[in-house]
């Protein structure tokens, strides 16, 4: 039994330990935990939460971004913003897509149906979100281990909190030398960073770099038709919510499929144990 | 089999007699099923039954995603993405096959470790151990082609990377290269190559399995104490065995079961805690990752391959005695693959006479500090390449080599080892202390 525990305790440490990030060589970055509902193994998706992230998506970030994964349809889905149907109808409506059967093959523009997704970007330097908040990891620590993954997830949806509050005046080392283009973000790693903001070992020293996209929220940009909060961190923290269910749409399903698997297994593995030590028994002299 | 006395199986019916003088195939899985096997077994034998179930469920998971999967640059991450969206129940197919791979992993390196330590490799087991690490070899292979079909960032980079490894080869690597991708870079020739073996290589390891399998049900299955099972008699035999079926049968899935509820938890709560969110980018060969690195089962490999860099004086010397044809990074190349070869001539570089690591005092240090050096291993390997983790990846790697080629032989020498019981039924009723009239042993479950 020692050995396996040994074994067993060495093996989780290793997993853990590995985690799945090399820890960025220079940039750091400021990425603080969110306390979202659908965190953690019994989370779920607040409906009202990613209605007004389908709100500030639909007047701020679409006017670059697309969300070309995510079909229309599933606006109405359990599990998601659950939009009624005649919503979902409208909604989709609002947005124009190419159709390449219409006008005798050559293809024209006509409403969108929800059996349509959403256009791509418009921007060829603004990427995609429907899978940016599982392409962004916002956790690394402590130490590059990832441990903190495990409690507070992969933490995609924190980034994106963090990316659209983390706008901050420039540093004033970056003053010293040439202009920067862009804007600087402390929570944005792969940008410009000018050489009179490194120190003599190349080492960064303020967070985050310069990021192509001018500061997308500014707070009170959004009314909520419920009223909600609308300063700059709710609806980031809004957006982000929406930008999750984009990426993992199937989210509650499936921590519900897991538990219901968790359970059952469970059960089974006591029943297999005690099958187990009923057939052993008279052998282990112990019947 | 495996030479032990017991009872042979006797078809009953009429069918089963017809059948046994045409196809005896009844006959096989009978014997197949009852084979004798030490009944002191311990909790780490099970390993081999995940890998079964392991195995066939990604082949089963794998046939699904097949019918939604397109293996074309333009719509592979697209597809993907379908399957997770829109196939019914495709988010958690796909979850269980991605995280299937690391279960599998997981699985064959405590496989492996329990093999190494109670000497399961030694004669006559050596060709199921030279089966096991070719499976070794032919798993890594399956699971490196199958994270290059999403076509993400990771996918389409690593294979730059991987590939490149074979471009080392001295004289004919470019050649080499261009003819594992199909072309002179990644692009669909490659994924559908990649496609194409990642389909039939896991049939080729079913195949290998059973291979695996009769090997070792024709020498018999090693156990804790390394003592065989005595074959003197049938009564002898029958008291340091019982029949697979059912005492192994349900503690093997008892033990799968407790293994399923943690994978289940891991597909259900964390199914990316052990993937790269780089791989949720579609590929672009114009944006590199800042740090490519590949799935955690392949890291201590990776280290090893990163850890001989061109300054290292040993890498310098050969480089320097082949006249500059094997340099750094064939090097690395071939200490990656040599890594495993090692592995696999365990039988022939380990010179004791006792066979489990239980009864071998000294061993005992080594071995542990082995299974320290391959986690250390697996932790440096996503590390980037600066100090002073190279340090630690080229310690870590000398000592693995150490460990087969230095330690193993030297350790048969010098070691004085332990007693080991006498029979396997010494060491069982050691641990569970039979009744004064000893008739407990012998009796059947009813």
């Amino acid at each position: 039994m020692k050995f396996i525990r040994n074994l067993t305790l060495s093996a989780a440490t290793a997993l853990a330990l590995t985690g799945t990030q090399a820890i960025a060589a220079g940039a750091e970055v400021h990425v603080h935990d969110v306390d979202f509902p659908f965190d953690g193994m019994f989370g779920s998706y607040d409906q009202m939460q990613l209605q007004r992230g389908l709100q500030v998506y639909t007047e701020i970030c679409s006017a670059c971004h697309g969300l070309e994964h995510v079909a229309f349809r599933t606006l109405g889905q359990d599990g998601g913003p659950a939009l009624p149907e005649d919503q979902v109808f409208a909604y989709a409506e609002f947005y124009e897509v190419f159709d390449q059967a219409l006008f005798d093959g050559e293809g024209d523009f006509r409403p969108a149906t929800p059996a349509d997704k959403f256009p791509g970007s418009n921007l060829s330097n603004a990427p995609d979100l429907s899978l940016m908040a599982k392409s962004r990891a916002g956790f690394h620590g402590p130490y590059g281990t990832g441990l903190a993954q495990l409690w507070y997830g992969m933490g995609g949806a924190e980034y994106i909190t963090a990316l659209m509050t983390g706008y901050a005046e420039e540093p004033e080392c970056a003053l010293e030398g040439e202009p920067m283009d862009g804007y600087y973000n402390t929570a944005f790693a792969n940008g410009g960073f000018p050489a009179s903001c490194k120190d003599e070992h190349g080492k960064h020293k303020v967070p985050g770099s310069w990021i192509a996209m001018a500061p997308p929220l500014y707070g009170e940009d959004i009314e909520f038709a419920d009223g909600h909060a609308n300063d700059l961190h709710h609806i980031s923290e809004d957006v982000a919510a929406f930008l999750m269910w984009t990426a993992e749409p199937k989210l509650n399903a499936r921590k519900e499929a897991g538990l219901t698997g968790v359970i059952f297994l469970a059960i089974l593995s006591v029943l297999l144990y005690l099958t187990n030590k009923r057939i052993w028994a008279p052998h282990k002299g112990k019947d | 089999m495996g030479g032990i006395p017991h009872d042979h199986y006797e078809p009953k019916s009429n069918f089963e007699k017809g059948m046994q003088t045409r196809l005896p195939i009844i006959g096989l899985l009978y014997d197949t099923l009852m084979i004798p096997t030490p009944k002191n077994l311990n909790w780490m034998w099970i390993w081999g039954i995940v890998l079964v179930f392991a195995l066939v469920m990604q082949i089963v998971t794998g046939i699904v995603l097949v019918m939604h999967y397109i293996p074309h640059v333009d719509m592979a991450f697209a597809s993907v993405e379908h399957i997770m969206r829109d196939v019914n129940g495709g988010h958690m197919i796909r979850y269980f096959h991605m995280n299937g791979a690391s279960l599998m992993f997981f699985a064959v390196y405590m496989h492996i470790f329990r093999g190494l330590y109670y000497g399961s490799y030694k004669s006559p087991r050596e060709v199921t151990w030279v089966l096991g690490s070719l499976m070794l070899v032919l798993m890594m292979g399956i699971a490196f082609m199958g994270y290059v079909l999403p076509w993400g960032q990771m996918s389409f980079h690593g294979t730059a990377v991987i590939t490149g490894l074979f471009g080392a080869i001295p004289f004919v690597g470019e050649a080499v290269q261009t003819w594992l991708l199909g072309a002179g870079a990644v692009g669909q020739p490659a994924l559908n190559r990649f496609f194409s073996l990642h389909y039939l290589l896991p049939f080729i390891l079913l195949g290998l399995t059973i291979l695996h399998v009769w090997a070792f049900h024709t020498t018999g299955n090693n156990n804790p104490t390394g003592v065989e099972v005595r074959r003197t008699s049938k009564e002898d035999a029958a008291k340091d065995t019982l029949p697979f079926w059912p005492y192994f049968v349900i503690k093997d899935l008892f033990a799968l079961a407790i293994i399923m509820v943690l994978f289940m938890a891991v597909v259900g709560f964390m199914p990316n805690y052990l993937g790269h969110p780089d791989n949720y980018i579609p590929a672009n060969p114009l944006a590199t990752p800042a740090h490519i690195v590949p799935e955690w089962y392949l890291l201590p490999f990776y280290a090893v391959l990163r850890a001989f860099t061109a300054d290292v004086w040993l890498v310098m010397l050969v480089e320097w005695i082949s006249f500059g044809i094997i340099d750094a990074k064939f090097f690395g190349v071939i200490a990656m693959f040599g890594a495993i070869v090692v592995l696999a001539l365990a039988p022939w570089l380990d010179t004791s006479s006792v066979r489990s690591g239980r009864y071998r005092p000294m061993f005992k240090w080594w071995f542990w500090l082995l299974v320290a050096d391959f986690i250390l291993l697996m932790w440096v390997g996503a590390r980037p390449a600066e100090f002073p983790y190279d340090w630690i990846a080229l310690i870590g790697s000398a000592y693995w080599f150490a460990y087969f080629l230095v330690i193993l032989p030297l350790l048969g020498v010098i070691e004085k080892p332990d007693q080991a019981p006498a029979t396997i039924e010494e060491d069982f009723n050691a641990h569970y202390p039979q009744k004064a009239d000893g008739k407990a042993a012998a009796q059947p479950a009813e």
